[in-house]
């Protein structure tokens, strides 16, 4: 609390993005957040609240000083952008410089995590960290077998800093050749196994680039890839896939590392995949920021800038090298050992969403978990670094783990009904791998992780996920459909690959569709499990009265999926995140509508026309807004779908 | 003319049929007059049936004696047919291009077909004017049918009977008709019921260079003004264009002249920039070769999307005018016939929930396309393929279903009527074996007697098992002016008609279909819950006892 000068600032402006209109309101800076409350001027309508955690916060910028105040700009993390005018330039440059304090922790002991209490018992947060058991998940795909085994040599870290504890490698692979494998290689990332295609016998492997520089080579570590090769019979060859543009992987051979040389391992096919590295993944996200955050966007511009920045041409790569992968394994039987540089970036992104492709548990929300669990978090993708949870180098940030959201994302818009969740389960998961409010992505690695003590300390995100999970499903989902197609095949031409504006532009409501198919179905089916218990009651108090009813429940007309079943009266708050658009019932929209007309009296009075039709969204995006805090406890007891917002959804777990 | 004669080979066995997405089929090609029509003779294999007002070009190729012919069709389809035997081959080339290709209407299928349904409603006389002019009688008195039209005399583009201001004669029309473009003097297209704001339509005003005015044009639409009210005149044309147009004797309303209106210039393409356009999106969406880079470069070059963006943006500013402004507007571009049409029809889907319907929809089709003159015969006689160029030609109307369909997209839940109806209205215009798209005005549909020699469209949707097919399973009755967001990263390309035949689509298909199992599912647990309740209610009245404490 020391760094908090100013905790609260009145007749504050908040501009919207991409129109002229503002609203009033007042600013509280806390020690967690930085909150805005409009201030209500009628009592109809519930005053907006935006609530803002410092870590969400990517960077903040005094602009100079307006005739009508000092302007305070703010980008986060989640791609929300605000901009306040506060009155007093004292009291901007005060919440300014307690900001740029704030959202630049030195010690992780400063992240929210570490504060955070959802008033949850030291046994709850213990199960909640119990709920993803990667041991589990390697017996679930048939791992340890007569081929793989479970090897202690990494137990204290002692081989593998960045690896966890419990690594699986091919049983003819003796610990000196574990050893002498993992010396050959760049931070010691040895070849193990993370994903095994039980059906054909064939394992996914990941490891770093082998330091093999021009000429040298390394007999453990052609031994350990032999092992590999040998515990498959089903398959004469390995893949081995450099995930790396070949110039950047020759480049790294005059620095003593590279890629391997098909000569002196034998029976490997050696191919590189051509993914960018997370500098150029980088600019490239900040060159499609720059192009969509534009006022008063061109089509040409947009497409243009969409071509420009290369964003969708990175993701296309990461989704074909995942294709390439499932497809290797799943139709030739071939085991395929992945790598790039260090094996956690592109590595992660390619062996996650290949397995995804080939694994239908994995398109289940726990199984989503686990997955992430398993090839980013115990693999030791560096969270702390990407995501700059400590004020750290600025040139390690890198939108990896975002764009192995936004390439799951992909796949739900061409297999909808071959994924348990939606859209908001992967937005939801995003907001929290930035938020540090729980611990499961602190840090760099498992080693770290547990010197941070996080599993007593802190609470785990699946946990809640879990609790919540009513508002993560996908209508649509259908079990039989994994079961009859268990491996995506999805097509990688270009115009499959759409601009996820739920993600980039979740906070902008103007851009959304005002009506939302995901949250009619879904509010339809919590309708359809209500109404089934209320046939079942009426049902039985027929019968008491000895009576048969005209009509009966079963057979039902169609078969309603397991979620239908589940307990119908215990649904949580369903977020309204802005993504979803406008509240489904009408009365709200007809509310709004005559909301509208109070307002928007200057329209018209320039020929640009363009900015008056975007200034009408503009004033319906600020009267929609107010759904933001409409989350109210009340509210949930009406039959009315209820509305939160996803922020509100953290804001409640602060107070 | 017969056409025997275009038919040198009516038969061949053994072709065999590539279509993208679907297994091959062999079997027996026919030819007949209207159709394209290939069968294997098995039973439960779909037989192919193909118009040849739907072929937009065939392209040949031969290897040895296998001779095939790559049929592009104007829905934007492409199959192939390898045909054995050189001759054959030529000979079916030869008749498809000719029977593909007939000049007179009156040898076009609609004058064959004859419906193998049965006709529960003529489509013929579903949306008169006089009806829709009923409507309006309802809410206003200021507003009457004129019939100065009636035999085409005055403007060979409109319809016998227009809604005018109830103060303007028909002498005044007359005059106004020599003032405008085509004769088109501005008319009523759309009544706003919430304000009594109006929405009329014209073409440009021929003020020509010497700056020509017509004080019975002023007079006609100051009578829609309210006293103290001021009006917007949308020109669809950029101020240069406008301007230039004076040179060829058009021109807009000056400030001098028409003091009491506002003109805003907007920038609609016309009809041939349009047609390059279509050409340019539809080679982009079938090239499969592409990098993402090349994708979507040929997507910004084609333009399409930004046609779509300046359209809808254009339609929300007339749309804006009426309902916040509280201001009534003039729509014009040049003849009127074209970019006019998109503005005020759309308009009309933001702020009228009756256009929202399936039938309110084709009422607005009727209306603001069809009376209203736009020329359909010329515009879609060839689609993207046709390498035949004439100035004509343009995806006027398949621009208009595409924004349509944005909009619906924005609001899933506000029509009746699904992607499904917007689909068929795009083929239909282009091909059809009913009536409704056929001739380029009323003038023609009377001269060609359409009403009496062929089927209305409207007569086969409006029936029970097409209009299911057609149904938006989400839709709600929304009584609001619904406004559309046109910001670049909301407007999608239209895959349902672009990219239709170079995808598969049952996955999507799949997970339609289980939303709509989802709300029957809803229906049917609600209708069963009141049964039950009504059962019970029943119980507890014929015997209080049992009514519980």
């Amino acid at each position: 609390m020391e760094h908090i000068r100013t905790p609260k600032v009145e007749q504050v402006r908040l501009m919207d993005r991409f129109s002229n209109k503002s609203t009033n309101g007042t600013l509280y800076l806390t020690a967690t957040h930085l909150i805005f409350v409009e201030s209500s001027n009628n009592s109809s309508t519930a005053a907006q609240e935006i609530w803002i955690l410092h870590h969400h916060i990517a960077s903040v910028e005094k602009l100079s000083l307006t005739t009508t105040g000092c302007p305070l700009v703010l980008q986060c993390r989640n791609f929300r952008i605000v901009h306040f005018v506060l009155p007093r330039e004292r009291d901007c440059h005060d919440i300014y410089s307690s900001l740029l304090r704030l959202l630049r922790p030195v010690s992780y002991e400063e992240l929210y995590a570490f504060s955070y209490n959802p008033k949850q018992n030291d046994q709850q947060r213990e199960e909640g960290w119990q709920l993803i058991d990667l041991r589990a998940e390697y017996e679930r795909m048939g791992v340890p077998c007569d081929q793989w085994q479970l090897t202690d040599v990494n137990r204290d870290f002692k081989v593998c800093e960045t690896y966890p504890r419990d690594l699986y490698v091919p049983i003819t692979a003796s610990k000196p050749i574990i050893v002498g494998s993992s010396k050959f290689r760049s931070k010691g990332r040895f070849p193990v196994l993370t994903y095994f295609y039980q059906e054909r016998k064939a394992a996914v492997c990941r490891c770093s680039q082998p330091l093999s520089g021009f000429s040298a080579r390394c007999l453990e570590d052609e031994s350990m890839l032999q092992a590999i090769s040998k515990a498959n019979h089903n398959c004469r060859f390995v893949y081995v896939m450099d995930t790396r543009p070949k110039l950047n992987a020759l480049a790294n051979r005059a620095a003593g590392k590279g890629y391997e040389n098909e000569d002196n391992y034998s029976n490997i096919r050696f191919q590189f995949v051509g993914i960018e590295n997370i500098h150029v993944m980088r600019s490239s996200l900040q060159k499609l920021l720059e192009v969509i955050g534009a006022r008063s966007l061109t089509m040409s511009d947009y497409l243009v800038g969409l071509e420009g920045c290369g964003w969708l041409r990175h993701i296309k790569a990461i989704v074909d090298a995942a294709v390439f992968l499932a497809q290797a394994v799943t139709v030739e039987g071939a085991s395929v050992l992945v790598h790039c540089s260090d094996g956690w970036d592109r590595t992660a992104q390619v062996c996650a969403l290949g397995s995804l492709l080939m694994d239908p548990y994995y398109r289940t929300i726990k199984g989503f978990m686990v997955l992430i669990e398993k090839d980013w978090i115990s693999f030791g993708h560096k969270f702390a670094d990407r995501c700059d949870q400590l004020d750290g180098d600025p040139k390690e940030v890198s939108p990896i783990f975002t764009q192995f959201l936004e390439c799951v994302w992909q796949l739900t818009e061409q297999f909808p009904q071959a994924f348990e969740f939606s859209e908001w389960f992967l937005l939801q998961i995003h907001e929290h791998v930035h938020s540090c409010q729980y611990g499961n992505f602190l840090g760099n690695n498992e080693r770290q992780r547990e010197e941070l003590q996080l599993k007593e300390r802190t609470h785990s995100l699946w946990a809640f996920l879990l609790g919540e999970k009513q508002n993560y499903l996908n209508p649509f989902y259908n079990p039989v459909y994994n079961e009859e197609h268990p491996v995506l095949e999805p097509s990688t031409l270009p115009y499959h690959f759409k601009f996820w504006r739920n993600m980039y532009h979740q906070f902008d409501r103007s851009m959304h569709p005002r009506q939302s198919i995901l949250k009619t179905i879904l509010t339809l089916k919590e309708k359809s499990a209500k109404a089934e218990s209320a046939l079942q009651a009426l049902e039985n108090r027929l019968h008491q009265l000895g009576v048969t009813p005209v009509v009966t429940s079963d057979p039902p007309a169609l078969p309603p999926t397991r979620d239908q079943r589940s307990n119908p009266n215990a649904m949580p708050p369903r977020p309204d995140s802005l993504i979803l658009g406008a509240p489904v019932n009408h009365k709200e929209e007809q509310r709004r509508a005559e909301e509208q007309d109070e307002v928007g009296e200057d329209a018209l009075e320039s020929t640009d026309t363009e900015r008056t039709v975007e200034g009408s969204s503009g004033t319906e995006s600020r009267k929609q807004s107010y759904g933001e805090l409409e989350g109210t406890y009340d509210e949930l007891a009406k039959e009315e779908p209820a509305v939160v917002s996803l922020e509100f959804g953290v804001a409640r777990m602060t107070c | 003319m017969e056409f025997a004669e275009l038919i040198k080979t009516p038969r061949v066995d053994g072709v065999v049929l590539h279509r993208p997405f679907l297994p091959t089929v062999e079997g027996t090609l026919c030819l007949t007059g209207h159709h394209l029509i290939l069968s294997s003779r098995q039973d439960n294999t779909e037989e192919l049936w193909l118009l040849h007002s739907n072929i937009d070009a065939i392209e040949k190729r031969f290897v040895g004696s296998l001779g095939s012919i790559i049929v592009k069709c104007k829905d934007l389809r492409i199959i192939k047919l390898d045909i054995p035997g050189m001759d054959e081959c030529l000979n079916i080339a030869s008749s498809i291009e000719a029977l593909s290709t007939l000049d007179s209407v009156s040898l076009m299928y609609p004058f064959f077909y004859r419906p193998m349904f049965e006709v529960i409603e003529d489509g013929w006389n579903t949306f008169r004017p006089a009806d829709a002019f009923k409507d309006l009688e309802s809410m206003t008195d200021e507003w009457r049918l004129s019939d100065v039209n009636k035999d085409f005399s005055i403007c060979l583009s409109y319809a016998p009977l227009v809604a005018v201001p109830k103060d303007i004669d028909d002498e005044t029309l007359r005059k106004v008709a020599t003032f405008r473009h085509g004769g088109r003097f501005p008319v009523l297209s759309y009544y706003h019921k919430k304000n009594g704001m109006v929405m009329m339509r014209a073409g440009q005003p021929l003020t020509g260079t010497s700056g020509r005015r017509c004080k019975e044009d002023e007079k006609l639409i100051n009578a829609t003004l309210r006293p103290g009210k001021r009006g917007y005149i949308i020109d669809t044309r950029t101020v240069n264009v406008a301007q230039q147009a004076k040179a060829k004797g058009g021109g807009f309303e000056s400030e001098a002249n028409y003091p009491q209106w506002r003109r805003i210039h907007k920038a609609i393409e016309r009809s041939n920039v349009l047609q390059e356009s279509l050409i340019k999106l539809v080679e982009a969406c079938n090239d499969q070769t592409h990098s993402m880079d090349r994708w979507l470069s040929k997507l910004e070059a084609s333009n399409w999307q930004t046609h779509v963006k300046e359209i809808l943006t254009t339609a929300c500013l007339a749309a804006q005018c009426i309902d916040r402004e509280g201001a009534s507007v003039l729509v014009h571009g040049t003849e009127g016939t074209d970019s006019t049409l998109q503005v005020t029809s759309l308009a009309q889907i933001i702020l009228d929930p009756a256009s929202r319907t399936i039938r309110g929809f084709q009422n607005l089709v009727e209306r603001e396309w069809l009376q209203a003159g736009h020329p359909f015969q010329v515009r879609c006689s060839q689609s993207a393929y046709s390498n035949t160029k004439s100035r004509q030609e343009a995806p006027v109307f398949l621009l208009f279903l595409d924004c349509v369909w944005q909009i619906l997209r924005q609001f899933p839940c506000s029509f009746e009527f699904n992607e499904s109806f917007l689909v068929l209205l795009f083929e239909h215009a282009y091909a059809s074996q009913f009536g409704t798209f056929l001739g380029n005005c009323a003038a023609d549909r009377v001269k060609l007697g359409l009403l009496e020699k062929t089927v209305s469209l409207w007569s086969w949707v409006n029936r029970q098992q097409e209009l299911e097919r057609l149904t938006n399973p989400l839709y709600e009755a929304n009584s609001l002016v619904i406004w559309p967001s046109v910001a670049p990263q909301s407007l999608l390309l239209w895959e349902g008609v672009f990219l239709r035949w170079n995808r598969s689509s049952k996955c999507l298909d799949e997970a339609y279909e289980e939303m709509v199992h989802i709300i029957e599912y809803n229906k049917e647990l609600q209708s069963k819950v009141n049964t039950l309740r009504r059962q019970l209610a029943q119980l507890e009245t014929e015997d209080p006892l049992l009514q519980s404490p």
